[in-house]
């Protein structure tokens, strides 16, 4: 009778390795595949829009400064946090976030819902200074972003690219990128594409303060000042069964 | 002679130079194209950093084939290289630790700079420390121990070379991206799209080196240390495709997209990120713990059958434990149990490690105390043991739900990265320095021992104020007075916070000085040096007291 | 190497037989309490994925999960949660939402628990932008003092957090036009220097005589509209008090002409629907408190 032996493993390079892999690839398989699978993975709701292509960019300069290494943009279903920051996260709500950003730690608050809670001429002091008016803050100062003119004609290659990985852009919203970003701008333009593309609801002002120039803070802000504003609550039945978590 | 050498030049090298060569050049062409499209400065400064690199090697493999080289014995010089490398990116990945860590003390330090920001510089940390530090110690032990273990020489005669340099490459890329804002902003996996596909090609030209090796081991079983290894570079190489996986913004742009979202990307990344953890930061360096320990205690290893089991239940559960990090966060709840159950079960296949490790020093406790080396190994396995009992815990929801986004994290990682990963890459370090560049000894034991107490202290004041710091944010975040309001604003738990991220910077001030002392000790030795005081009293050591 | 087991001199043990580099492994058992300890988690484990959602699995032609048998959901346990304890405090919580505020204010039980509420919203949502000491900021009311720019009533106050200023998305907000006299192309730079020079003349700082009579005839024509004749501001339009020693964005002759040459329009969010009406009142009740209100009660 065939009595096993670990020796057998431990004799062969190539069956030691390919136990290996098999042994490592099982758990992944089973909790993400599945993720792509089950229906209630995301809720379904109400609101939830791709980024205006000035919110995209203002996410990527978010992405750029690494503002998740201080800043989680995720609400846990726990009574503070709630009570602090208001609604849970839905995964919804993040569902065209390539890459996700709801962070790890806490060193400055949570921004899931940040959009609204203050207003631009805020955003545009702290961000130049936060301890100017946030004495015990410890967050950087980003004046350079201010300062910094916006990337305008690279807006289109990635708007392309999230389109491609499955975010529903259209070929209009491609197309219109740099047009749209700058009309998001300017309160006085036409902003009629603008709103045909992403909605009436989308947010049109010069956020920065500095109407002359279109700078990252500009972008940042109106990604900041949209964060957490799309989802209707009043509509939303958290009772569903594929609503729950 | 030089005429002799170079009249020669194109008949002496082999096949592989040449197609070595070929590859770099066409490499160093694409390069160029990208560096004259280049849609943005990061992407032309790193095409021009590949481009230069690659004409070095070009010029390298020309010169170092010009002669015949001697590819008998084993290969070490490869193993001093990845020395030298450890030691300058672990100074430079504690000191850049230390001043974010004062950076949230005083926030001044930021400087309000693009390039000096704490979000810029915490992943060149995490990076620094991680990968470069601890990569080029896991490259390089295991280069040592494989060759050793298998009674062969390291496969391959330009592929290992190809992977050091190459690894040095990358690591340059990603931290110089980092300091630009290059980065995808996933958690340990910042380096974008390029710099991933750079060390993909280099990762698997590492697992070929190590596989090729075992396939020419002349001993007839595989040592346990191997095992860990294989599991090591086996499973980065599939997590770092799976969590990288993106599409450019162009390929002249050094912006990209991630191909998943939200919370199947948050899954995929905290996958990948415990797995880091698992798989880097673990089996790795318990192929190093398998292969030390023993050596320098010269004592048999605990329990072979231990050994099994906890390696394949080690390496089966601990990829199951990524979503333990999204507790009553939006990923749905089903994949949050399987985190929190697989975590509590991996509990004792680390401690099995951990077991294997002091056990096997039955019978050579007295070295702890007269060896410093062997002291810095155990307390690593300790710390190891520590670290592995505090991560269960945390798994559960009920301790998830205060210390999640807290400080306490922070000091769960130092615990297990300055006590485990550090303390047991100082001892192979120490052990494989006057192996490889052939001196009797270190050139002080005495500032092994300053080094041993100096790191020590610094982790004990490390974790113990992340753990203050950490459980009060946590209360405080959660406290309600009794009416039923929150009973504190955000800002004032920063504000309470202050005087641990003091004690918290000076803790790694202590570790990195220690590191200084390391630097300093190993590159005497490498000198071939020994430190004046101590040559007598190592005579004396030689024999000992019984 | 491969050689025959031999006793370890030490702990008597028997190695396994095979040598790496002269490290050889002894052929202990696992300890029997580690073996125990393992089994005991996967025990737990088990009991996990009985109780709590778990295992995907494939039902019914999709894709879905087994439940678990206590049917346990953060969110619903969270919503439970939330709900207790709402119920268990609306006893005090209704009454401060359907209670006139003038009637909370002479009830002693309802203040203290709505000064309290406010104080505790106050510290993440009002802070921020007026301080922690509500002391404020350039730019940013101090709510401390006697100045009120929207009205210093409790129901003034309650109004202007409920709708906030100039926030474009409530229709009813706040709104009041400061704008950029100069920039705009009404006053030339002449005649802002010397509507400045009128104004600072309210608190008898004014430089230049010549350049107040001047500008009288400007602040008659444009200012005097939100600013009133003399100067007093009007809570209407946000108008500030041009006369006492307050000054939102400072009172010095280069920043009063830079509010009056390219206009201010400080912004405050609304905040009915991110606090419920109760937080609402008590942070009306908060912010009154501190001393600045200008209620009849107080008078």
């Amino acid at each position: 009778m065939f009595k096993f032996s670990h020796g057998i493993i431990e004799k062969n390079a190539s069956l030691l390795f390919v136990l290996t892999l098999i042994v490592v690839s099982i758990g992944g398989l089973v909790e993400i595949v599945p993720l792509f699978w089950i229906k209630s993975t995301i809720e379904r709701v109400e609101g939830v829009r791709p980024y205006t292509p000035l919110e995209l960019a203002g996410r990527n300069i978010y992405v750029r400064e690494g503002c998740y290494t201080c800043h989680s943009q995720m609400i846990r279903s726990l009574r503070s946090e709630v009570d602090r920051y208001g609604h849970y996260s839905l995964a919804a709500e993040s569902m065209y976030d390539h890459p996700f950003q709801w962070g790890s730690k806490r060193t400055g608050p949570d921004l899931a819902r940040v959009g609204g809670k203050y207003s631009d001429e805020w955003h545009q002091i702290h961000m130049e200074n936060p301890r100017s008016i946030v004495p015990q803050s410890v967050m950087p100062g980003y004046p350079f972003l201010a300062e910094t003119r916006l990337d305008v004609d690279g807006i289109e290659n990635v708007v392309r690219a999230n389109r491609a990985v499955g975010v529903p852009y259209d070929d209009a919203m491609v197309e219109n990128a740099k047009a749209d970003l700058l009309a998001q701008l300017d309160p006085f333009g036409d902003v009629d594409g603008l709103f045909e593309r992403y909605g009436e609801n989308v947010a049109v002002r010069d956020f920065d303060g500095n109407p002359r120039m279109v700078s990252e803070l500009d972008a940042l802000i109106a990604y900041l000042q949209m964060l957490g504003t799309l989802v209707d609550f009043s509509a939303y039945d958290a009772t569903i069964p594929g609503n729950e978590r | 002679m030089m005429a002799a050498r170079y009249s020669n030049w194109m008949g002496q090298k082999p096949l592989n130079a040449w197609a070595m060569m070929g590859l770099l050049a066409l490499g160093c062409l694409y390069s160029v194209v990208v560096a004259l499209y280049a849609l943005d400065v990061p992407m032309r400064f790193h095409a021009l950093v590949f481009a230069a690199a690659f004409l070095a090697g070009i010029a390298v493999i020309a010169d170092q084939f010009s002669v015949k080289r001697d590819t008998s014995g084993y290969n070490d010089a490869i193993i001093r290289y990845g020395i030298i490398a450890s030691m300058i990116w672990g100074v430079v990945g504690f000191a850049v630790g230390v001043y974010i860590a004062f950076q949230l003390a005083y926030p001044d330090l930021n400087f309000d700079t693009a390039w000096l920001n704490f979000g810029r510089l915490r992943p060149l940390h995490t990076s620094a420390v991680i990968f470069a530090f601890g990569g080029n110690v896991l490259i390089c032990s295991s280069f040592w121990v494989v060759q050793r273990t298998c009674r062969a020489r390291l496969a391959g005669d330009i592929a290992p070379w190809f992977v050091f340099w190459g690894y040095q490459l990358f690591i340059v890329i990603a931290g110089t991206g980092y300091l630009m804002g290059v980065t995808q902003s996933r958690e340990y996996a910042e380096p974008e799209w390029y710099a991933d596909i750079w060390l993909t090609i280099v990762w698997v030209t590492y697992l070929a080196v190590f596989m090729g090796t075992l396939f020419k081991r002349k001993e007839p079983h595989i040592y346990v240390a191997n095992w860990f290894y294989l599991a090591f570079i086996v499973t980065i190489a599939m997590l770092h495709i799976g969590n990288n996986l993106a599409v450019p913004a162009s390929i002249f742009s050094s912006k990209s997209v991630a191909l998943f979202s939200g919370t199947q990307d948050a899954l995929i990344q905290w996958w990948y990120g415990h797995n880091a953890v698992g798989f880097f930061l673990t089996a790795g360096f318990l192929g190093i713990m398998y292969y030390f320990v023993p050596k320098r205690a010269e004592r048999p290893v605990y329990s072979y059958r231990l050994s099994i089991l906890h390696f394949w239940s080690l390496i089966f559960l601990y990829i199951w434990a990524g979503p333990h990090h999204l507790h009553y966060t939006a990923l749905p709840l089903w994949a949050q149990t399987l985190g929190a159950t697989f975590s509590i079960m991996l509990w004792m296949p680390s401690w099995g490690g951990m077991l294997n490790g002091l056990l096997t020093l039955k019978g050579a406790w007295d070295k702890l105390r007269t060896d410093p080396v062997i002291r810095m190994l155990v307390v690593s396995v300790a710390f190891y043991g520590m670290s592995t009992f505090e991560g269960p815990v945390m798994s559960m929801h009920w301790v998830n739900g205060l210390s999640h986004y807290t400080d306490w994290t922070i000091g769960h990682v130092h615990s297990g990265a300055l006590g485990w990963v550090g303390f047991v890459s100082f001892g192979a370090l120490y052990c494989m320095t006057p192996w490889v560049f052939g001196t009797k000894r270190l050139y002080s034991t005495a500032l092994v021992e300053w080094h041993f107490w100096t790191a020590t202290f610094g982790i004990l004041l490390y974790i113990t104020s992340m753990w203050v710091s950490g459980i009060m944010q946590g209360l405080m975040w959660r406290a309600y007075d009794s009416l039923g309001f929150l009973e504190y604003s955000f800002v004032e738990s920063v504000e309470a916070m202050h005087p641990y991220y003091v004690i918290r910077g000076l803790g790694g001030l202590l570790f990195l000085i220690g590191g200084v002392i390391m630097a300093y000790n190993i590159f005497m030795t490498a000198k071939g040096r020994v430190r004046a005081s101590e040559i007598d009293a190592s005579a004396a050591v030689a024999v000992p007291a019984e | 190497m491969t050689h025959k087991p031999k006793k370890d001199e030490v702990t008597g043990v028997y190695t396994t037989g095979h040598e790496w580099d002269g490290i050889t492994e002894l052929d202990n058992p696992m300890p029997r309490w580690w073996l125990y300890i393992l089994y005991a988690c996967i025990g737990i484990a088990i009991m996990g994925w009985i109780w709590y959602p778990s295992w995907p699995v494939w039902k019914d032609g999709e894709m879905t999960y087994l439940k678990g048998v206590s049917g346990y959901s953060t969110r619903a346990a969270v919503t439970r949660e939330l709900g207790d304890i709402a119920a268990e405090r609306s006893v005090y919580l209704n009454e401060i939402r359907d209670m006139d505020l003038y009637d909370i204010q002479k009830n002693p039980d309802l203040l203290r628990i709505s000064l309290a509420g406010g104080a505790a919203a106050f510290g993440d949502s009002c802070a921020p932008c007026h301080g922690s000491g509500a002391q404020g900021f350039v730019g940013f009311p101090n709510l401390n003092d006697d100045a009120w720019l929207w009205g210093g009533t409790l129901s003034d106050i309650a109004q202007t957090i409920r709708h906030g200023v100039r926030w474009e998305a409530d229709p009813e907000t706040r709104m009041g036009v400061m704008q950029g006299y100069l920039s705009d192309g009404i006053l030339s730079r002449s005649e802002v220097t010397d509507v400045v020079q009128y104004v600072l003349n309210f608190s008898g700082r004014a430089e230049n005589q010549e350049a107040v009579a001047r500008g009288s005839e400007t602040f008659a024509n444009i200012c005097s509209a939100c600013h009133m004749e003399d100067g007093t501001g009007n809570t209407m339009f946000g108008a500030p008090d041009l006369t006492d020693p307050i000054w939102l964005y400072g009172g010095d002759p280069e920043t009063i002409f830079r509010s009056v040459a390219y206009g201010r329009a400080g912004v405050m969010p609304a905040w009915a629907g991110r606090l419920d009406e109760a937080t609402i009142k008590q942070l009306a009740l908060f912010v009154s408190s501190l001393g600045g209100g200008t209620d009849p009660v107080d008078q």
